[in-house]
């Protein structure tokens, strides 16, 4: 008989534990959700903005006159813990006839960076930063492979040193 | 033919219960020896996404290894990140400003928060409850958002660094976590009203799986697996670091031990969190968000072990120096192998359909295994 007793008042309470779940359930059936979490990303493209601290890839900002401030130190290529940045400099002479080392080209590549910030925190004269940029899909590795300063180029000229 | 049914009741065989099952959340391979439905004896084979980690290290600056630490547990990546940042700021004597600490804090809290969130999503998808999964990582995402608006990552950070931290907070952080703390306390009572309570749910973990204290002990699980056996070993409270001495807050304990015990603990450790953000949250002091130290940071000889209380247990690193910029050697102790090694005591004698509720209230994460 208590075995009776206690099948059928376990079958109750069951069935209360479902219904209580299913008045959470059923409340968000009904009602309208209040903050939407999901996206609708391949559509919201255009307005997309992702954070400004967001990681996406590592860029060098360039100003108006495509003038830039990294000055081919190497700090960031030695903090690189993975080896993805390679910086290739060249040795100009200026018009004092002194040699000068200036940035040719800065190889960044994509495919092995884990995006720890090491070469962003590290460069003394503020040359790098992150860009919100996340679409990275390529179809050959090759492209991963960047070259972050504008064709052209130059280093920005400090004013008022004189 | 009577005689090859009784030969297949009685005799053992081996299955493959992975590396590919969705059960395992990640490249575990559990090799069971079966009797019928009955569990005789687990086997995880570990080492699927097995990276060297801890090699790696030997040839990276002490800056550089954070990055690493970040892909073990990545569900704990700042508390990973905090173990080290310890190490190296203790090894030197560093003094850390209050912001420093009072962010880490509430950083590594959030963490948690996030991780446990997790782990109630998956719990409920292992024992079939699909809604389970998608209410919370619904309610993971604020959490992500403050993340990824203050440290620039979602789920992984590398936002701690030796001497403070990498990026000062947004000026939106405190808001944002009150009104996600605000939001949680509410969905919290609706995890329960929706899992816990529900009458599948508790069939299939009250009294199944049971790891005695003695067990968790000697295998040395930790964290909330091993507080459900009632094994005292919460870091934060017995070893406190950053500013766990200040806050207040309950070491959640559980004696059944079994799987039902560890998903209460879990669940009430989110609220103990957010007691400890709320504490935190409206004092954070003006300064610096880090000290200035060297380029090259150089630990003097010696070793040295620090260890802190991530989502899933204990995690400790152990650098020996040899007075280079590189560690010699780097151990680290990772919660979720130790937690793993208890597997086969908890679920032989079991049914394989419980084992994945075992698994799921153990809570693994297979890069923190592997390493």
């Amino acid at each position: 008989m208590r075995g009776l007793i206690n099948y059928f008042s376990g079958m109750f309470n069951g069935i209360i534990s479902l219904v209580k779940g299913m008045g959470v359930t059923g409340k968000y059936f009904f009602t309208s959700p209040v903050t939407i979490v999901t996206q609708q990303y391949p559509e919201n493209r255009k307005t997309l903005e992702m954070f400004d601290a967001f990681k996406g890839e590592v860029t060098m900002p360039h100003n108006e006159n495509n003038e830039h401030k990294c000055t081919a130190c190497n700090i960031c290529q030695i903090n690189c813990p993975n080896g993805s940045i390679e910086v290739v400099s060249k040795d100009v002479v200026n018009e004092e006839g002194k040699k000068k080392k200036e940035l040719d080209k800065h190889h960044y590549n994509i495919g092995m960076c884990s995006f720890c910030g090491l070469c962003i925190k590290t460069c003394p004269s503020n040359a790098l930063a992150w860009g919100q940029e996340f679409e990275h899909a390529m179809f050959t590795r090759n492209k991963f492979v960047k070259t972050l300063n504008n064709e052209g180029s130059k280093l920005i000229q400090k004013k008022g040193v004189e | 033919m009577a005689e090859i049914i009784q030969d297949i009741q009685e005799q053992e065989y081996l299955i493959n219960m992975g590396p590919q099952h969705p059960s395992t959340h990640g490249v575990l391979r559990l090799v069971l020896s079966l009797r019928g439905e009955t569990v005789l004896s687990v086997q995880p084979h570990c080492g699927y996404i097995h990276r060297g980690i801890e090699k790696m290290c030997e040839r990276l600056t002490y800056q550089q290894i954070i990055h690493l630490t970040d892909r073990l547990d990545y569900l704990s990546a700042h508390i990973n990140n905090h173990a080290v940042c310890m190490l190296v700021e203790n090894a030197l004597g560093v003094e850390l400003p209050e912001r420093v600490k009072y962010i880490r804090t509430i950083m590594d809290e959030l963490a948690r928060i996030a991780s446990h969130q997790l782990w109630w999503c998956s719990f409920g998808m292992d024992l079939g409850a699909l809604t389970a999964f998608f209410y919370g990582l619904r309610d993971r995402e604020p959490i992500l958002d403050i993340f990824e608006e203050s440290t620039g990552g979602r789920l992984i950070q590398s936002y701690y660094t030796p001497g403070g931290l990498m990026k000062d907070i947004h000026p939106g952080f405190q808001k944002r976590v009150k009104d996600f703390i605000k939001m949680f306390r509410k969905k919290i009572n609706e995890y329960d009203q929706l899992l816990s309570g529900n009458v599948i749910m508790t069939q299939r973990t009250q009294g199944i799986g049971i790891l005695t204290e003695e067990e968790a002990i000697s295998f040395g699980v930790t964290g909330p697996s091993g507080r459900g056996s009632g094994f005292e070993c919460d870091i934060r409270k017995h070893h406190p670091y950053s500013l766990y001495n200040k806050v207040e807050f309950k070491e959640i304990l559980r004696t059944e031990g079994d799987s039902f015990a560890r998903y209460s603990v879990r669940m009430d450790e989110m609220r103990e969190s957010l007691n400890i953000i709320e504490q935190l949250i409206d004092n954070i002091p003006a300064g610096d968000f880090s000290v200035k130290m060297k380029p090259v940071i150089k630990l003097p000889e010696g070793e040295y072990y620090q260890r802190v209380e991530a989502a899933r247990g204990e995690f400790g690193v152990f650098i020996s120096s040899k007075g280079e910029k590189y560690p010699y050697r780097v151990k680290l102790r990772s919660p979720n192998f130790s937690n793993l090694s208890a597997l086969h005591s908890i679920a032989h004698g079991q049914k394989i359909a419980d084992l994945v509720a075992i698994g799921a209230s153990l809570d693994y994460v297979i890069p923190d295994i592997d390493r």
